[in-house]
């Protein structure tokens, strides 16, 4: 761990090396943040229950830091759309997505939440979580495999690791707008598409006049 | 007495608590990285800590473990792919996400088709990996992989697997499955001999049409 | 017809004679049972029940027949006593269709009445509560229907032209001018819309929480959502709460939130294709549903599944009862509050099976293992470093039945679960068949009905096991069922084991990909984790099914949910939830 944290660039003296380590703010701030990464309890499907197995003694995601699972958006730093994502919970996932503090991370696991999985065609379902929420890994499968998300939680780490404290977005002084809650119409609404569901609409109505 | 379900209930995890210390004790320190002690640990004879140290260790993955298909091609001696999909199509028929897409190619010069793809893709992100088309391709040129280390961090230039990111020689097939592959090459060579038995008959026939 | 295969099979020939003015017997081919006239239903369905000793009401169902322009409800009824089932049905102008409930007399009706309605805009004439159940309030047009198009409709059938030869690969967003899987009504204005998802609900439980509780406290009466994200509530699902102060005075569940449409999709699909998508139905049995599936295609198929099939189905079916009770123990005591532990031990146990699973089947929780007429590998030849019946002798005769002594001794008599457990949530007898409750929910009751012995399928009637049941009907009696059963399983998987012939077919006849099935109706259940999975299939004798239902139990038994709840404390919710074992990928489909 020493070794991993410690600047090669600066050079320390031999006498010194037992008890002193050089370090840029840059990597232990990401150090820490990627070894104590707290998911938010949320399953939604089959791949829930895989990750459920992730947790669990087999494959013990403790071992990253990141058995801390919270039932609360407001304490969780990762948010594992575990599943199908539907039209009728798209709001509830985009809403607990709004509440999480930054930084966030959100990790697609298994084909229903990275594209829509076997269910895409289905008149319920989202094809893709990433049409509402930024994602930030994704990881195939369906279910993937504790071993494959395990992989992809390792994935996220080196995307931490890549974040510098210069530029990340959460020390911005502009404000990040939450993303809007799509509403329940008589299909799913996003309210970033209400100009153009209006004329759409209009459109087709023309068109069936015609 | 009251309490004594909850003392003996404590028992059983005192009991697993030691358990792991002792399992560590039998195996001198060899506990983990080590494949025979995993197997051992994840075995139903395991006791103790029954963690897999991923990524250090691995889980092994069974022969017949599903995850996202792949094509295979034989290796030409001049160094060039031969690929064993003739574009059938029935991978795509059977697929029930429907997330195979395959373009038949045709002859330059006669524009009639021949049995080779021309493309071919699989949506990662709908397939559900339920082995179908491995199963019912007559050519055996589909397979379902075991390389389930896929996470990515984009999926819209990732998640469409082309041809070329398909395509996989035969001899890493033989290695993720060599029961299965030995058990069609044995086919194959069966079927052979019978058409090469065929073809010498017929030939012995016309050759010698008296001696019948 | 297969001779292992359940069957509904001939109905007491007077019925239509009882009521020569409503009821004609159905002689459309390969069809059964009777079509009852709308008008004489209630009657008839009561003479069903109280006369003919039809008491269990398995599964309400529509199947829409644009040619006709009907709409057809169809019934399965049983009785709890064992044997075969009567189906009857009512046809409805598909334009206005209207049936009388029979919530009344089968109260276990409700849910799968409105989900009729959600799905085919069938009024349930009398239905206490007729809102959409697995869509949400204010979505528009009926999604079963033949002719309603979703968003990213392609062809009516599978395989798509699209795929194959000229195969250029599109997501079907480009397609859609959202570039997202929805549509809208023609001149649909987004800005004047007001959301009417809540209301209903609303509307209907606000005036029992109403001001004050008339008691010694001038208090408030709370309305609680619970969920669709909450930790104890196995997914997504919801329940909207009454409460005085901790005491819950009424208890409505929300579902859909994880409806994935398994029934549209499954009538594009082909019959095979349909097969993997069963898989994610109950997602921790995913063995018991391809049973289930397979049983009632091949019923219509008549194909007679060769032995060896039948003893691997039967091994993996019984393991994979063995693995769902498992994780239902284990979560059950995570939602009394004993976090983790209990449940780690139980996954711990589910792996090894798992295991097995995947090196057979190649995949721990997809298993698609099954097929028309068999299986589709048989056993490898290791597991591991290990041989893999070897590994199976000792994970059946060893470690399975220790591992079940021992989470019994871990947890049967511990006095915190005893005093959160005994008493709470007591379901009666009559209720439970009342409400068309199944699995180790009605077996709790006191009720001696199991699809293995009640109406034995496959090859159960060789294998020696109990039906295990307890009289009180009390989440601890549940949890006994469930400690029980897992005993009986590990006989029978023991059974098999010893049993199974060496070598010969896995599969009847060669291996399909387009199946054929003959035209009929077919109704295949079996005794699942959860309880009566039954799966009822319409060919017109193509390749894809016309209509595919799944009765699903845990979403049938979600019905008395309320009832069951009403009365005790907030905390107990859980706990009595916990102890249903609901899965809702099985819940909302
Ligand atoms: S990706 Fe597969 S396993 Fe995961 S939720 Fe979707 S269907 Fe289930
Ligand atoms: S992979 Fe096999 S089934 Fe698919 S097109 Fe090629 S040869 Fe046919
Ligand atoms: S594994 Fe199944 S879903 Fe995936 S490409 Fe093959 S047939 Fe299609």
């Amino acid at each position: 761990m020493i070794d991993e944290l410690s600047n090669p660039d600066i050079p320390v003296p031999d006498e010194l090396k037992a008890s002193v380590t050089i370090t840029t703010l840059d990597k232990i701030y990401n150090w820490s943040r990627r070894s104590s990464i707290w998911p938010m309890v949320f399953g939604l499907a089959c791949c829930a229950i895989e990750m459920i197995c992730t947790a669990a003694s087999r494959f013990d995601i403790s071992r990253f830091g990141m058995e801390v699972f919270r039932a609360t958006p407001r304490q969780s730093d990762l948010m594992i759309v575990s599943g199908t994502v539907t039209k009728k919970m798209v709001p509830q996932i985009v809403r607990l997505y709004n509440q999480m503090p930054e930084p966030r991370y959100v990790i697609a696991m298994g084909a229903c939440a990275s594209g829509g999985g076997p269910f895409k065609e289905g008149y319920n379902v989202v094809a893709g979580i990433d049409k509402y929420v930024p994602v930030d890994v994704y990881v195939p499968g369906c279910p993937p495999t504790p071993q494959a998300l395990l992989h992809g939680l390792i994935k996220l780490q080196e995307k931490i690791d890549s974040q510098s404290l210069r530029d990340v977005r959460w020390y911005k002084s502009e404000t990040n707008e939450p993303v809007p809650v799509p509403v329940l119409g008589p299909d799913l609404m996003d309210p970033r598409q209400y100009q153009l569901i209006k004329q759409r609409a209009l459109q087709a109505a023309a068109q069936a006049e015609a | 007495m009251y309490g004594s379900g909850i003392l003996a209930g404590l028992g059983v995890t005192l009991k697993h608590f030691i358990d792991s210390y002792v399992d560590d004790l039998k195996f001198l320190g060899q506990r983990y990285y080590n494949p025979a002690s995993l197997n051992q640990r994840q075995g139903t004879r395991g006791k103790g800590v029954f963690t897999v140290q991923f990524p250090e260790e691995k889980l092994p993955t069974p022969e017949r473990f599903r995850f996202i298909p792949f094509l295979l091609y034989d290796e030409k001696p001049d160094g060039t792919h031969d690929d064993r999909c003739t574009s059938c199509g029935i991978c795509a028929k059977v697929c029930p996400p429907q997330c195979i897409w395959i373009k038949r190619s045709n002859d330059p010069v006669t524009g009639r088709p021949v049995p080779q793809p021309a493309a071919f893709y699989i949506d990662i992100d709908i397939c559900m990996n339920c082995g179908y088309c491995a199963e019912y391709c007559p050519f055996d040129a589909i397979k379902m992989d075991h390389d389930y280390e896929l996470a990515s961090f984009d999926r819209t230039s990732a998640h469409i697997f082309d041809k070329q990111k398909l395509d996989k020689p035969v001899a890493y097939y033989a290695s993720l499955r060599p029961t299965d592959y030995a058990a069609e090459e044995l086919v194959r060579a069966e079927e052979e001999a019978k058409k090469a038995a065929k073809k010498a008959d017929a030939a012995s026939k016309a050759a010698a049409p008296v001696a019948v | 017809m297969s001779a292992t295969a359940p069957t509904v099979a001939a109905v007491p020939a007077n019925l239509a004679e009882h009521f020569p003015a409503g009821v004609v017997a159905d002689t459309r081919k390969g069809y059964e049972g009777y079509v009852v006239g709308a008008a004489q239903l209630l009657q008839v369905a009561g003479a069903i029940r109280d006369k003919l000793g039809y008491n269990y009401l398995s599964s309400v169902t529509g199947v829409d027949y644009p040619e006709s322009n009907q709409i057809e409800v169809v019934y399965h009824a049983f009785k709890t006593s064992g044997g075969p089932g009567l189906n009857f049905k009512v046809q409805a102008d598909r334009n206005d269709p209207v049936v009388p409930s029979l919530v009344g007399l089968y109260p276990g009706a409700e849910f799968q009445e409105r989900e009729i309605f959600d799905m085919y805009g069938v009024r349930f004439d009398g239905h206490p509560d007729l809102r959409r159940i697995l869509m949400w309030d204010g979505f528009a047009g009926y999604p079963l229907r033949k002719d309603w198009k979703e968003p990213f409709f392609e062809e009516d059938l599978k395989p798509f032209a699209s795929r194959w030869p000229g195969g250029d690969v599109r997501r079907s967003e480009e397609s859609d001018p959202f570039g997202a899987n929805v549509q809208y009504p023609p001149e649909f204005d987004p800005y004047e819309w007001t959301p009417e998802t809540e209301t209903a609900i609303y509307k209907l439980i606000q005036p029992k929480a109403g001001n004050g509780n008339g008691g010694h406290l001038k208090t408030d009466k709370l309305i609680v959502n619970i969920g669709p994200q909450h930790p104890s509530t196995h997914g997504v699902f919801r329940m909207v709460v009454v409460l005085d102060g901790e005491t819950v005075v009424d208890l409505k569940p929300v579902m859909g939130y994880l409806h994935r449409n398994h029934e549209k999709i499954g009538e594009r699909n082909t019959f095979l294709q349909n097969m993997p998508y069963t898989d994610r139905l109950d997602y921790l049995a995913s063995m018991s549903n391809n049973h289930a599936y397979a049983l009632s295609v091949e019923r219509l198929m008549g194909v007679k599944v060769p032995e060896r099939a039948e003893y691997l189905r039967v091994l993996m079916v019984e393991l994979t009862r063995i693995c769902s009770h498992m994780w239902a123990i284990g979560f059950l005591l995570n939602d009394l509050g004993a976090f983790q532990t209990p449940a780690l031990y139980a996954i711990k146990e589910r792996e090894l099976i798992l295991d097995f699973f995947e090196a057979t089947a190649g995949s721990r929780m997809m298993c698609n293992y099954m097929r028309f007429g068999g299986v589709s590998r048989d056993l490898p030849a290791a597991l591991r470093d290990e041989n893999t019946m070897d590994f199976l002798r000792d994970l059946v005769n060893n470690r399975l039945s220790y591992a079940i002594d021992e989470l019994d001794r871990f947890l049967t008599h511990s006095e915190i679960l005893r005093s959160r457990c005994i008493g709470v949530g007591v379901l009666p007898a009559e209720k439970a068949i009342a409400y068309s409750a199944a699995g180790p929910l009605l077996r709790a009751s006191g009720v001696d009905y199991d699809l293995r012995r009640a109406d034995p399928y496959s090859i159960y009637d060789r294998f020696d096991f109990n039906v295990c049941t307890r009289p009180n009907g009390d989440v601890y009696d549940r949890y006994l069922v469930r400690i029980d059963e897992m005993r009986e399983s590990v006989r029978i998987c023991q059974q098999v084991v010893a049993g199974m012939p060496t070598g010969g077919e896995i599969l009847a006849g060669k291996p399909q990909y387009n199946v054929r099935v003959p035209a009929g109706e077919s109704y295949g259940r079996v005794e699942n984790p959860k309880g009566e999975l039954g799966f009822y299939v319409v060919s017109t004798g193509k390749t894809n099914p016309w209509r595919y239902h799944v009765r699903a139990p845990s979403f049938v038994n979600l019905t008395l949910l309320g009832e069951v709840c009403k009365g005790h404390k907030i905390a107990d919710v859980v706990v009595i939830l916990g102890s249903i074992d609901i899965v809702l990928g099985e819940v909302d489909r």
